[in-house]
């Protein structure tokens, strides 16, 4: 799903369940990323639920592959890929992440006080586009 | 009998849009209007620096501060005000000890795989500072202290036992009578972590004997930033000041200082003062209430969680401790603790989520963490009802 899609579902939802179902679906659909993976290394830590994160460079492009233990995590980090995968570096950082949260209502998880590595992972990620760019 | 949700403003205030029901009492408890009023009083009209200046205001507070003192000592049965160090809380209070409490290399300091970190982490900087051996009692799959456990590893090395009355992530209740004395018998001192106790148990410190007891205002309808750190005076006699400043001194020449009496000599500095008073408020306040009839109907509402959380599918228990206090913990079965704890918020309903500062305990219990809701005095059942329905409805998104 692309973040026109995603958009376009939100703007339809009308209640905080609708919304949470779709984003937990969304989770529902991002690939797992395999045990082996799953290291110390690939951890971003949240103090509430973690995130994994591995980044590759494709030609000019970022290619992320992303996972956490929690749901509703994994539906935020679907609408993050959704802005982010296989883009370059200079659109990576060109990209404002917290107008889109914001736009989309959903703010609040990035915040630094909710602690469920997002933000963190965000921030991982436009460092990794700015050593690659 | 009365109702003391209204005693509570803030608990009539509505969140994303729904009643906000409360259940992260463990993590602190609302104020109800006596504090708020008292902290306000005092900043209103008679604020002013205790023990020193000559005037109306500052004899005024230095008065409210002691009487407040006062109060503590009498809310837990403690034998002069002597005994009563203000602290920052909890955490304050146990690092006093770990400071001050002299510990020889050698020495065996016992904690459990239950503790707060609070309780675990001043403990590992002291047996780093002097080669001391830190120790940890074994928890059961119920979430009990094992007491054989205790009991095989307390030795006469033993120097000090250190654990929570009230685990603060499963509610169990320790049997703490029986861990004083068996303590006492091999010569050590006992500490007890009171945090998630006062408000819900009559403390006696002279009926548990117990060496040094710590707890926290903001957990019994006080303010943060106060908190107790009681101890028997002649322990505290014993042990050195911990930190050097004003108020803890009886008279300083550059060659050196003479330290106050207790229990000044371990209040450096000037004190949280609009804190002491809000504490002695929330004394007042709690004194004044049926507080029997409220902490009977608290258990009885946390029962009926218990039981309809057990029967609910989608989730497991964790912990069945033999006696519990305020806390429920359990985890859904197919999501994360977070994915319940966002769902729960969503609809109003504050829990916590994650390890409640416990880290070797949920590593005990098998589980990155939990959703715990706790209960304080003024939850009702609706707030039961609230709950369930808010699980119920988080599980069938997941
Ligand atoms: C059992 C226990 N010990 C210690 C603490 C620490 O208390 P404070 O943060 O008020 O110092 C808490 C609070 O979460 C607790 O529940």
């Amino acid at each position: 799903m692309d973040l026109d899609d995603i958009r376009d579902s939100f703007a339809f939802f009308d209640d905080w369940e609708d919304k949470y179902r779709f984003v937990i679906d969304l989770g529902k659909s991002l690939p797992h990323l395999e045990e082996a993976l799953r290291t110390e290394d690939n951890l971003v830590r949240g103090c509430q639920s973690q995130v994994w994160l591995v980044s590759a460079t494709v030609g000019d492009r970022l290619h992320l592959r992303i996972d956490s233990d929690a749901h509703i995590v994994r539906g935020l980090i679907s609408i993050v890929l959704a802005a982010y995968q296989d883009r370059t570096p200079e659109d990576i950082l060109a990209f404002d992440m917290e107008e889109l949260f914001s736009d989309l209502d959903l703010l609040t998880h990035l915040s630094p006080t909710r602690g469920n590595g997002l933000r963190a992972m965000v921030s991982r990620i436009r460092e990794t586009a700015r050593a690659a760019a | 009998m009365h109702d003391i949700r209204a005693d509570f403003p803030i608990l009539a205030r509505d969140a994303h849009a729904s009643p906000l029901v409360y259940l992260d009492n463990a993590a602190t408890t609302q104020k109800p209007v006596a504090v708020i009023e008292a902290v306000n009083d005092y900043y209103r009209r008679y604020n002013a620096n205790v023990h020193r200046a000559a005037h109306a205001l500052a004899e005024e507070a230095t008065e409210a501060m002691e009487m407040a003192r006062a109060k503590v000592a009498a809310f837990i049965d403690a034998a002069s005000t002597r005994e009563i160090i203000f602290t920052r809380g909890t955490t304050e209070s146990i690092n006093l000890v770990a400071a001050c409490f002299g510990i020889k290399s050698g020495s065996r300091i016992l904690i459990s795989e239950m503790e707060h970190h609070s309780n675990i982490v001043p403990w590992q900087m002291l047996a780093e500072r002097t080669g001391a051996q830190l120790d940890a009692i074994r928890v059961t799959t119920t979430g009990d202290l094992d007491l054989e456990d205790f009991r095989t590893k307390l030795d006469e090395r033993t120097a000090l036992v250190a654990i929570a009355h009230v685990s603060n992530a499963l509610g169990t209740l320790n049997d703490i009578g029986s861990v004083i004395a068996d303590t006492h018998a091999v010569g050590a001192k006992v500490l007890i972590d009171g945090a998630q106790a006062v408000l819900h148990l009559p403390v006696s410190v002279k009926a548990l004997d117990c060496d040094f007891y710590a707890f926290s205002a903001h957990k019994m309808f006080g303010p943060t930033g106060i908190g107790v750190l009681y101890g028997k005076e002649r322990l505290l006699e014993a042990m050195p000041p911990w930190q050097g400043g004003g108020e803890m001194i009886e008279r300083v020449t550059l060659e050196g200082t003479t330290y106050n009496r207790l229990p000044y000599k371990f209040e450096a500095g000037t004190p949280h003062i609009a804190g002491i008073i809000g504490l002695g408020a929330a004394i007042d306040y709690l004194s004044a209430l049926p507080r029997d009839l409220l902490v009977d109907r608290e258990e009885k509402l946390v029962h009926l969680a218990v039981n309809r959380l057990k029967q609910m599918p989608g989730l497991r228990m964790v912990g069945e401790p033999r006696q519990r206090i305020s806390i429920v913990s359990f985890v859904p079965l197919d999501a994360h603790p977070h994915d319940v704890g966002m769902l729960l918020d969503q609809q109003g309903i504050a829990v916590r989520t994650g390890h409640h500062c416990a880290m070797p305990l949920m590593e005990r219990m098998c589980v990155p963490g939990t959703v715990r809701a706790s209960f304080s005095l003024y939850n009702s059942a609706d707030d039961v009802d609230r709950l369930l329905t808010g699980v119920e409805k988080a599980l069938s998104f997941v």
